[in-house]
């Protein structure tokens, strides 16, 4: 089944989306990558699975939270894709 | 037999694969518990490792062009993804790092944070980008989006660069293991490891590589947790390493109180060094969304979909493995701690000769109580050595070098092929012989992997640094040269080919001269910034010429801006601009 042509409006549509949800991931990101090992030090006072939290979240909460993200990101953006038709035929 | 369509064979080659690895394993283990001297246990690891891929290679050999560099573009998202891990999953990785941690505690899990976080970039940023633009290299990407053979060849230099410090990194990592299981000299184990990664890397091209990076990917990750388990279950009873190692790390702590000496970096700390905590971090993480050769492994999945998708399970493996290290880290140290430090070195069993030979272990003082400074353990000895320090039957010991040959070889296959194809694809047949034929482009390919690994063999064999750093370089050159030309390339319709090319050859200039200066002391490092991390200088430098360069030359053309258009939307064709390569 042929598909209606994307118009360039759509085409601008999907992006500004898109792009939105880059910022967002990429906000996470750079949250558990920078800015938690940065306060490390005030962090290491709260203690967590007899670790203490910041070097917790360096050695391995940051690491379980990038791949929640990365799996949302995934199903997202497919949908993304889907809401503005412009998924793969 | 291991031929037809990807889909269809998958299942089979999957049982063959891991069945025949298990199979392995088992005679090994069973000939160990009937008395096999640990000498042979050990050379039996490693030669079935070896052959084992050399065998695989050869049944999935190909000499087709398309099924050369990208498998045939059939790879579903969760076997690329295990095969990407096994890519990422490197002697750095499995020798290097929880070395890193045992050796410098929080600093160390700058490698843990970078290596993973890299491949949110990459899913975001560039994979299902480049899957849709669907050429085979990222220097035709380059070629493509900034027209023409100048962006082409400075992402030749850069890709060139940055593989082979990681390639060296790998030869180094085979050598260690040669020479601690063959029992030759260092210098000498580095060629064993070559012969060993040229056997597996000529036999296949990508699709080879794929089938046998998917095993490896499952025999890495079983060769690296399996021992983690059981120094878990030794020191505390729950086999959970990665939940129950502070218990470990607050042991470590007590007895180093007890011993006497300062609680080290392992024991719950700050970050010591800010800086270069957060500036390696960056580093490692940009360098992986620069990676060509990781890069290149989302030109082959089947959708733009399943790009990403691919990414996801890449980082989920690489997780497993990334997760455990830590506590892998502090398992060893406690050993460590209970049962060599305050022995009398007499006492000490057989392996402390084996890894003093291999050059990896230093052991001073007199005939007293060991103190922890007579007992200096290379940090890329840690993992190999761990499960001897703790006692566990020599077969752990020989799984987990099966395993660490497995994670050095998997990467220096992926990035020979890139060397090789870089070389072949985009300065032989690209911009040198246009009218060459697959025959002898593949002829060139093989020849560039003997010269490159060769060379690299000898690098590695004068001992430049330690896997880390000398990896570490690797990805401060990558992302240096190519981030920002990749990623604005993708993101800023604006940036022109003056901008790229200028940011490629500054970043680049400004990582290498740093490493090298620093290298050699003709400087004192800048604000105490290590050479690993000299990406902080050559990122923004990059990042900086291309804004400003492509400001200050004309917006790119409507056609360009169309090809751009067409890559970011997964429907509909890729539109060329007029100048571009065509396709194969």
């Amino acid at each position: 089944m042929a598909r209606e042509p994307i118009t360039p409006e759509q085409g601008r549509r999907y992006w500004l989306k898109t792009s939105r949800l880059m910022w967002t991931v990429l906000a996470a990101w750079a949250f558990l990558s920078i800015l938690l090992p940065m306060l490390a030090s005030s962090l290491n006072a709260i203690p967590f699975l007899g670790l203490r939290f910041g070097y917790y979240m360096a050695a391995q909460g940051s690491l379980v939270g990038f791949v929640v993200i990365i799996f949302w990101y995934a199903r997202r953006q497919n949908s993304i894709d889907e809401e503005f038709h412009v998924d793969e035929d | 037999m291991l031929r037809g369509d990807f889909n269809q064979s998958m299942g089979r080659v999957f049982v063959i694969y891991t069945g025949g690895c298990a199979a392995c394993a088992s005679l090994l283990i069973a000939l160990s518990l009937l008395g096999v001297p640990d000498r042979a246990i050990g050379i039996g690891f490693v030669a079935l490792t070896v052959g084992f891929y050399a065998v695989m290679g050869l049944l999935s050999r190909t000499t087709q062009l398309g099924d050369y560099y990208v498998a045939g573009r059939h790879v579903p998202a969760l076997y690329n993804g295990m095969a990407t891990a096994a890519d990422t999953l490197s002697a750095a990785s499995f020798i290097g790092m929880a070395g890193a941690i045992y050796a410098a505690g929080f600093d160390g899990l700058a490698f843990v944070l970078g290596w993973t976080g890299g491949f949110i970039l990459v899913a975001v940023l560039l994979a299902p980008y480049l899957r849709k633009f669907g050429q085979y290299t990222v220097p035709d990407f380059l070629a493509c989006r900034y027209g023409g053979n100048a962006a082409r060849l400075m992402g030749i230099v850069v890709l060139l660069s940055a593989s082979f410090a990681y390639v060296v990194g790998q030869i180094y990592g085979t050598g260690i293991i040669a020479s601690r299981y063959l029992g030759v000299d260092f210098s000498l184990a580095v060629f064993v490891g070559l012969a060993g990664i040229l056997l597996c890397s000529l036999l296949g091209g990508m699709r080879a590589l794929i089938w046998t990076q998917v095993a490896q990917c499952v025999i890495v990750l079983i060769a690296y947790i399996l021992p983690a388990v059981l120094l878990s279950t030794k020191a505390t009873g729950i086999p959970l390493p990665q939940l129950v190692y502070g218990e470990a790390m607050q042991r470590v702590a007590e007895l180093q109180s007890h011993l006497g000496v300062a609680a080290d970096a392992l024991a719950p700390t700050d970050a010591v060094d800010r800086v270069n905590f957060i500036g390696l971090t960056l580093c490692l993480m940009l360098g992986i969304a620069s990676m060509p050769h990781l890069l290149s492994r989302f030109f082959t999945t089947p959708s733009v979909r399943e790009a990403r998708l691919s990414v996801a399970w890449t980082l989920l493996f690489i997780f497993l493995l990334f997760s455990t290290a830590p506590a892998y880290a502090a398992f060893a140290k406690l050993e460590v701690y209970q049962h060599v430090l305050g022995q009398p070195l007499a006492a000490l069993p057989a392996w402390v000769n084996e890894w003093s030979r291999a050059g990896m272990l230093t052991v001073s003082g007199g005939g007293g109580p060991l103190r922890p400074a007579d007992f200096a353990l290379d940090p890329d000895a840690v993992v190999l050595a761990a499960p001897e320090i703790a006692g566990l039957p020599f077969f752990v010991a020989g799984l987990v070098a099966a395993g660490a040959l497995a994670a050095a070889l998997s990467s220096a296959d992926g990035l020979l092929l890139s060397i090789a194809n870089a070389v072949s694809h985009d300065v032989y047949y690209r911009m040198l012989a246009p009218k060459a034929g697959p025959r002898q482009r593949l002829l060139v390919a093989r020849t560039v992997m003997v010269v490159v690994a060769g060379l690299a063999a000898w690098v590695a064999s004068t001992r430049p640094a330690g896997i880390l750093t000398v990896v570490g370089w690797g990805f401060s050159l990558a992302a240096s040269g190519l981030f920002s030309a990749l990623v604005l390339g993708v993101w800023w319709k604006r940036a022109t080919k003056a901008g790229a090319v200028l940011g490629m050859v500054a970043g680049w200039s400004v990582c290498l001269g740093y490493i090298l200066a620093t290298q050699t002391h003709a400087i004192e490092p800048l604000w105490g910034v290590r050479n690993i991390a000299a990406g902080i200088f050559g990122i923004p430098v990059s990042m900086l010429a291309t804004v400003l360069a492509s400001l200050l030359t004309p917006a790119p053309s409507q056609d360009m801006q169309d090809f751009i258009d067409s890559i970011r939307m997964p429907r509909g064709h890729v539109r060329l601009a007029a100048g571009a390569p065509a396709e194969e």
